[in-house]
């Protein structure tokens, strides 16, 4: 068997260190090893997206990551954007405008959402569409998604001309 | 879907890749990207003992545009290629492929190196590099060597690059006239059922040369330089058209799969290949 190594990570804000076989999936270090299980496993086999998190600034599906590549990186999942009575606006925004149903793919969407309107505050239907191609929705269509990004983003930018 | 247990190391320099490559030979794999290897991995599908992570590897990134050719560095990402405005005028073709490449968190992850260097014939780059005629740096135990896209590619996995070798960069000469990428998939974030790469010169109305090169027809990239030919010296019209498509129809030679029977394959490829021309042409 191959050796373990001694990994040290940085998860929404808080270091973690540990032994793990470099050949562990990133999403099951966050979701066994360390119980941050927001981000899901829908396919593992990097196709849904509902495993995103944010890695040194990219969104990435967590499944196709080996801790090892991670070790030293800094890591951002839907617990560190928004937490019951203090959600995001894009949380609030998903649930104003049933941007879900089930709500398996909504960690991963609203993880990569939160990425998308870092990059682009204001972007039209079109940039939300391609933007967001890497996240599968089996339940809403994603009509609902698409208008509850739009509402996140009127409300974020909205706040920040209010901060100027 | 756990791939089986292996060495990891994360070398900081090409010397110590090649030490490792040395040392481990076909046990060991350099790893980019990861998002072609690691499914692969998980599959079981490729037996890997050592893994060279390249993350850390310096020299491999940037983009340099010089006044005759375009030097981009092996771990520069699929997603960087688009962002990189000045690339996007000096050779606004590699944007346009970049873009119908998988999904936005593929393409922060993919690189350049990782996708010319796999050989799977539903890469988009390599028909691309091949229609741009670009080179590949391959560093190695006896130095750097150069191996144009037209020769690199063997069959499916298979490529002119050595076991002992590493892809360090991508060289790409200026590209002239006016360019097309044209992809034909199942769904956004697919590999093409079929691509065509046109890239193509109008001299006061004459056509003067284009080079045309198709994805995932064969068991490697296709360049078809009878293609290109059929539109030299000609307006680009209809007849020339046809006789372009004719010329590629008899290069490639793609095999029944979940993405259709050989048929529908030829067909989408001659319809494919027609549009990039006319693209590209009313670019030119
Ligand atoms: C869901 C999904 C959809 C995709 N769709 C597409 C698509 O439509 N079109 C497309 O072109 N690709 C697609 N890909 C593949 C993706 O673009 C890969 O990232 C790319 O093919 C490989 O780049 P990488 O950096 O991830 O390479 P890796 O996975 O790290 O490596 C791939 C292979 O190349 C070798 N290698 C990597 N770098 C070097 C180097 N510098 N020198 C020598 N050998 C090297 C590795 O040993 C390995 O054998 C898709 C992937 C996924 C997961
Ligand atoms: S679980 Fe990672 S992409 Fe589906
Ligand atoms: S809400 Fe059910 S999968 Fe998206």
């Amino acid at each position: 068997m191959a050796k373990k190594m001694h990994i040290k990570l940085k998860v929404n804000g808080k270091e973690e260190e540990f032994l793990a076989e470099p050949r562990e999936l990133l999403i099951y270090t966050l979701r066994e090893r360390l119980n941050i299980t927001g981000p899901h496993i829908g396919c593992e086999t990097s196709h849904c997206g509902a495993c995103t998190v944010t890695i040194n600034g990219k969104s990435v599906k967590s499944c196709t990551m080996f801790v090892a590549q991670a070790d030293g990186a800094d890591i951002t999942t839907i617990e560190g954007i928004g937490a019951a009575g203090n959600l995001h606006p894009l949380q609030e925004a998903f649930k104003e405008h049933h941007g879900l149903q089930c709500g398996y793919c909504t960690p991963g969407m609203i993880t990569r959402a939160a990425k998308l309107l870092e990059e682009i505050p204001s972007p039209t239907e079109e940039q939300i569409r391609f933007g967001m191609a890497g996240n599968i929705c089996r339940c809403t269509g994603y009509q609902n998604i698409v208008k509850s990004i739009q509402a996140a983003a009127a409300q974020m930018n909205a706040a920040r001309e209010a901060a100027e | 879907m756990i791939p089986a247990a292996f060495d990891y190391h994360r070398p900081k320099d090409i010397a110590g890749v090649l030490a490792l490559l040395a040392e481990h030979g076909d046990t060991a794999r350099v790893m980019a990207g990861g998002h072609s290897l690691i499914p692969m991995m998980k599959l079981r599908m490729t037996d890997v003992q050592h893994l060279i992570d390249l993350q850390d590897v310096g020299g491999l990134s940037g983009i340099e545009i010089g006044s005759t050719s375009i030097r981009i560095g092996a771990l520069v990402t699929q997603a960087e290629l688009i962002d990189h405005a000045r690339l996007a005028i000096a050779a606004p073709i590699l944007r346009e492929a970049a873009l119908q490449i998988a999904d936005p968190q593929v393409r922060y992850m993919g690189t350049i190196g990782g996708n010319v260097a796999n050989g799977d014939p539903g890469n988009d780059m390599p028909g691309l590099m091949q229609c741009l005629n670009a080179s590949f740096t391959l560093a190695g135990p006896d130095g750097e060597r150069q191996v144009a896209a037209r020769e690199f590619y063997e069959a499916a996995y298979v490529t002119a690059r050595s076991d002992d070798e590493v892809l360090t960069a991508v060289t790409i000469p200026m590209p002239a006239g006016g360019h097309a990428y044209e992809k034909q998939k199942r769904k956004i974030g697919d590999y093409a059922t079929a691509a065509a790469a046109v890239q193509i010169v109008n001299s006061g109305g004459t056509c003067s040369s284009a080079a045309i090169a198709m994805t995932n027809l064969s068991d490697t990239p296709v360049f078809s330089e009878a293609a290109g030919a059929a539109l030299v010296g000609s307006s680009v019209d209809n007849a020339a058209l046809n006789a372009a498509v004719a010329a590629m129809l008899e290069d490639i030679d793609p095999t029944e799969d979940n993405r259709g029977p050989v048929a529908f394959k030829k067909h989408a490829a001659g319809v494919i290949l027609r549009r990039a021309i006319e693209r590209a042409w009313s670019r030119a």
